[in-house]
């Protein structure tokens, strides 16, 4: 089976709540456990709150959010046309984070990897940010047990 | 947002809200800080029995409020946990960081 939704809504962070509930509507054409539904729930939540944040800055923007389904994997791809970053490969290291003052933890692409199979990060200075993850649903157990599956940059 | 703060002889409960994410992140460290300053608490629980979701906004939260009641020499404590929440307490490492109790079954 292959199905295809994309949603754009303002970067404002009321907005997260929505954006995790339609993947998760979306989401159930594959029959996920609830295990599954909610480990893709936080890694939309932490991939749209960096886009609000860090992309955006809190200033005006729209997020993109799509989703496919294709056979029993789900790819979830979150766009920004924010600030973009230079080093990809820095603001991936787990407890990494530009804005402590906000008690950020530094967290967010490290709950990605561990709550997605896959997880790529394209990102250019004064562009924005294109975070696209993956997750095979149905498979299970345990992809959690080493903390994460493959990543790459 | 529903979270709500009960006082008593120095210990303060929070009831964790129903999602906890960087969207009621602010308002939850404002208040949590201003009410562990002015009434010097001395123990601070959160409490998570209406929690369905937390995301790495949460830890930070939770981790900064460690920070505040350390100041205090304050002791932290997290209760009633759902299976998800103990889950991103575990990918965190946040369980070494604060003691948690009462492990909601069942879920």
């Amino acid at each position: 089976m292959n199905n295809e939704m994309c949603v754009e809504f303002d970067a404002k962070s009321v907005n997260e709540g929505f954006a995790r509930v339609a993947v998760a509507a979306f989401l159930t054409q594959l029959n996920p456990t609830l295990d599954e539904v909610a480990d893709v729930k936080t890694a939309v939540s932490e991939a749209v709150t960096n886009a609000i944040i860090h992309g955006y800055e809190k200033q005006e923007g729209k997020v993109i959010l799509s989703c496919i389904l294709k056979d029993n994997e789900v790819s979830i791809v979150v766009e920004d046309k924010g600030i973009g970053m230079a080093d990809v490969r820095k603001a991936m290291e787990p407890f990494y984070t530009t804005k402590p003052e906000q008690e950020r933890s530094g967290m967010g692409f490290a709950f990605m990897e561990a709550f997605m199979d896959e997880i790529f990060v394209e990102s250019k200075p004064g562009c924005g940010t294109k975070v696209t993850m993956k997750k095979k649903i149905g498979q299970k157990e345990d992809m959690n047990q080493d903390g994460c599956g493959d990543s790459s940059y | 947002m529903e979270c709500k703060y009960q006082l008593k002889e120095g210990c303060m409960t929070i009831t964790m809200p129903r999602e906890v994410d960087h969207h009621c992140a602010e308002q939850l460290r404002k208040e949590a800080d201003l009410l562990i300053n002015a009434y010097r608490i001395h123990k601070l629980i959160f409490d998570f029995s209406g929690t369905e979701f937390m995301d790495s906004s949460g830890i930070g939260v939770l981790i900064g409020r460690c920070k505040s009641m350390g100041y205090q020499n304050g002791e932290v404590e997290a209760v009633n946990l759902n299976a998800r929440v103990q889950k991103i307490f575990v990918v965190s490492g946040l369980h070494k960081l604060i003691k948690v109790a009462k492990i909601q079954t069942g879920i």
